[in-house]
């Protein structure tokens, strides 16, 4: 029995459980669909941030606290590129709007690269294989990035422009889904697949893949393992940058709180997902967004906590994670 | 003894006796606050370096124990009204709370790695805080509460008086119920630090430190590394969470700004570094620090500010608003340079020296 569902996907299956026990729970199939639309969205936002996050830690066994940071900076570069191209985005030109957009998250990934070619040099190279001071020294970057954002954007919140090709809503039915999230849900898909073929079917894809399953023996191979380090990390806090402009988008309101928000959801995600795989993090994140979506829907006062208590459930049943990368 | 830690004991005994004597000694009600919170902090600091220092667990939730602490005897008070019973129901309810949450905590998350533990402790801390900010029914939501506290703390109470019915004064200080509620506070600190440096000194300590050095091998000796752990973060949030009843008497008002925050998890992760981890004289030295810094840096850097207004820039970054950019920066600095501390520098220098 266990084999036969290990063979037909095992716990991928647990997003499609979950979308089906919320479906009998809510009972209007209109709702659900909105409700499911918004938490695959959601998912797929959480995902782009939790990736690099999932992945740095798998290849080097350094776990950066300061990784909601670039989600951070993501969301304020490319809400003030936005801002800045507002002239761009009322004047009716579709070619100009997805111009706009595209500098804007263009802004953010190129930001979320810089960040993280510097932030590796100079924050986590001296403190490989340590964790204690590890977490300290993320920590400490962490307060220091967030003071940097108080200071640039100052502590009031800032409102997202968005495109008017992605305002509005598409009517299925009954129910209403927004574009953005339908957007949100392209962007999200095209990223995993982005990522999927260059970790299976790239040279430095398997390199990455044979790090995070023996790092010395890639080593003792004679490849740089430290060098391909710093490409992932910076490929991770671009993803960061690239997920925390979608969710700039997706909120249209941002604050300098944001980072802490996410740094616990994301956090979540790769536990329960478990870490230092790419599918593991789609199904945690999946999982999660949907999760937020059902029960904040079902029983609005629990929907913080639910998180907690999914990943309680899911620790006790399989303390790596769901789909943890082979070690 | 060695040098270095005669210096560092010495420092920190007299850090104490600064406090003991501090209603005397500084007679400004700004000063007795800053005193109770370096009391109070001394002991949260200490409780959290016998997880971080002596046995090497990461945890951000302990100002969410803290936070229990407090929050136990505010609701005590706020709902069953001024007296003690309320405070010591409210204790003894905020420390069962925060044993049971320690004991979950420990016994799902401390079997896996060091790092899932602080991810796992920084969502549960969160969770705590968003609860404590809605549920404002009990907790008085993002406002917080305030309450009556026995008639012994209240200022207008008189310890000692006269024939005239006055209050008695001392070197000019007034024997009133101020003065009770500072030295209720500095013995509550006095005895928990004491308790704490007991542990640290017992076999108790010792097998923590194998722990730390080598997990493995302290299980290859026989001692349950589990046991041990979820035993010491259970003393550690308890003993915070002591902390934090004795702070909600003291401050009359309980709020998530000044109990749960992250920000106060972020002030007690500098108290230790600055202070030195694994050395319990540190964290007196690093609570001290910080809290002075916290108290009179922004004084100081207003001053620098206005100095500077001519320049570029240089206001803008001396802002006192910005002094966490100043302290996240000299933290990871500290970390890089320094990781032993104010105090564990001091020792190893001293040491070495004596020692050569």
């Amino acid at each position: 029995m266990s084999a036969v569902v290990a063979r037909a996907g095992g716990v991928f299956w647990l997003p499609v459980v979950l979308a089906v026990i919320a479906f009998v729970l809510i009972g209007v199939p209109s709702s659900w669909l909105t409700l499911t639309v918004a938490g695959l969205s959601m998912g797929l936002m959480i995902f782009l941030m939790a990736s690099g996050l999932s992945l740095v830690f798998g290849l080097m066994d350094v776990l950066n606290f300061g990784h909601s940071a670039f989600v951070s900076f993501g969301a304020f570069v490319s809400a003030s590129t936005l801002a800045a191209l507002s002239g761009w985005l009322t004047s009716g030109s579709l070619t100009l709007e997805v111009l706009a957009l595209a500098l804007a998250l263009g802004a953010a990934v190129a930001f979320g690269l810089g960040a993280g070619w510097a932030f590796e040099r100079v924050i986590v190279k001296p403190v490989y294989a340590d964790h204690l001071r590890q977490i300290l020294i993320t920590m400490g970057a962490l307060i220091v990035a967030d003071e940097v954002i108080l200071a640039t954007w100052g502590g009031v919140p800032l409102a997202v422009p968005r495109p008017s090709f992605l305002e509005g809503a598409v009517i299925i039915g009954d129910s209403s889904i927004e574009v953005y999230r339908l957007f949100a849900v392209a962007v999200g898909v095209v990223v995993y697949l982005g990522l999927y073929l260059m970790l299976n079917r790239t040279r430095m894809g398997l390199l990455i893949r044979a790090g995070v399953e023996n790092r010395e023996m890639v080593e003792a191979l004679g490849f740089r393992v430290d060098r391909l380090f710093v490409l992932v990390f910076m490929l991770g806090s671009a993803l960061a940058g690239l997920g925390g402009a979608m969710w700039a988008g997706y909120q249209t309101l941002i604050t300098p709180d944001l980072g802490a928000e996410i740094l616990v959801i994301v956090f979540i995600v790769v536990i329960i997902g478990g870490l230092g795989s790419i599918q593991g993090t789609l199904l945690g994140a999946i999982i999660v967004g949907l999760m937020q979506n059902y029960v904040g829907f079902l029983a609005p006062k629990l929907s913080l906590a639910s998180n907690m208590i999914l990943m309680m459930a899911i620790l006790l049943w399989r303390p790596n994670g769901l789909a943890p990368a082979a070690k | 003894m060695k040098k270095g830690t005669l210096t560092v004991k010495a420092a920190a005994l007299v850090i104490w006796a600064l406090l003991l004597f501090a209603p005397f000694l500084f007679q400004d009600v700004r000063q007795i606050e800053v005193a109770a919170r370096i009391a109070v902090f001394i002991v949260l600091v200490a409780s959290y370096d016998l997880l971080i220092g002596y046995t090497g667990i990461v945890s951000f939730a302990h100002t969410m124990f803290f936070g229990v602490g407090a929050y136990g005897v505010a609701i005590a008070l706020k709902h069953m009204g001024a007296g003690w019973g309320p405070v010591l129901l409210g204790t003894a309810g905020g420390v069962v709370v925060t044993a049971l949450l320690a004991v979950a905590i420990g016994l799902l998350s401390l079997r896996v790695k060091a790092i899932f533990f602080a991810m796992i402790t920084l969502a549960a801390a969160s969770v705590v805080l968003v609860l404590a900010s809605q549920l404002s029914g009990i907790t008085g939501g993002e406002d917080g509460m305030t309450y009556k506290v026995p008639e012994l703390f209240k200022p207008a109470t008189k310890l000692f008086t006269d024939e005239a019915g006055k209050v008695v004064r001392l070197w000019g200080v007034q024997m009133n119920g101020k003065l009770a509620a500072y030295y209720f506070v500095f013995v509550i600190a006095a005895v928990l630090f004491w308790a704490m440096l007991r542990i640290v000194g017992s076999p108790l300590g010792t097998v923590l430190k194998a722990i730390r050095e080598n997990e493995g091998r302290a299980e290859g000796i026989g001692y349950r590394v589990v046991a041990y752990r979820t035993a010491v973060f259970v003393i550690a949030a308890v003993t915070a969470a002591l902390a934090g009843s004795a702070y909600a008497l003291w401050l009359k008002y309980t709020g998530p700004e000044t109990v749960l925050s992250f920000g106060i998890m972020i002030d007690i992760l500098l108290m230790v570094v600055i202070g030195g981890m694994g050395t319990m004289w540190g964290a007196v030295i690093g609570a001290t620090a910080l809290v002075m810094a916290q108290y009179y840096l922004r004084d100081l850097m207003e001053v620098a500010a206005g100095a500077t207004a001519e320049l570029p820039l240089l206001p803008e970054l001396l802002n006192p608003e910005r002094w966490l950019l100043w302290l996240g920066i000299i933290f990871i600095l500290l970390v890089y340079f320094f990781p032993a501390g104010i105090a564990g520098t001091i020792i190893d220098k001293g040491d070495r020296k004596a020692g050569a």
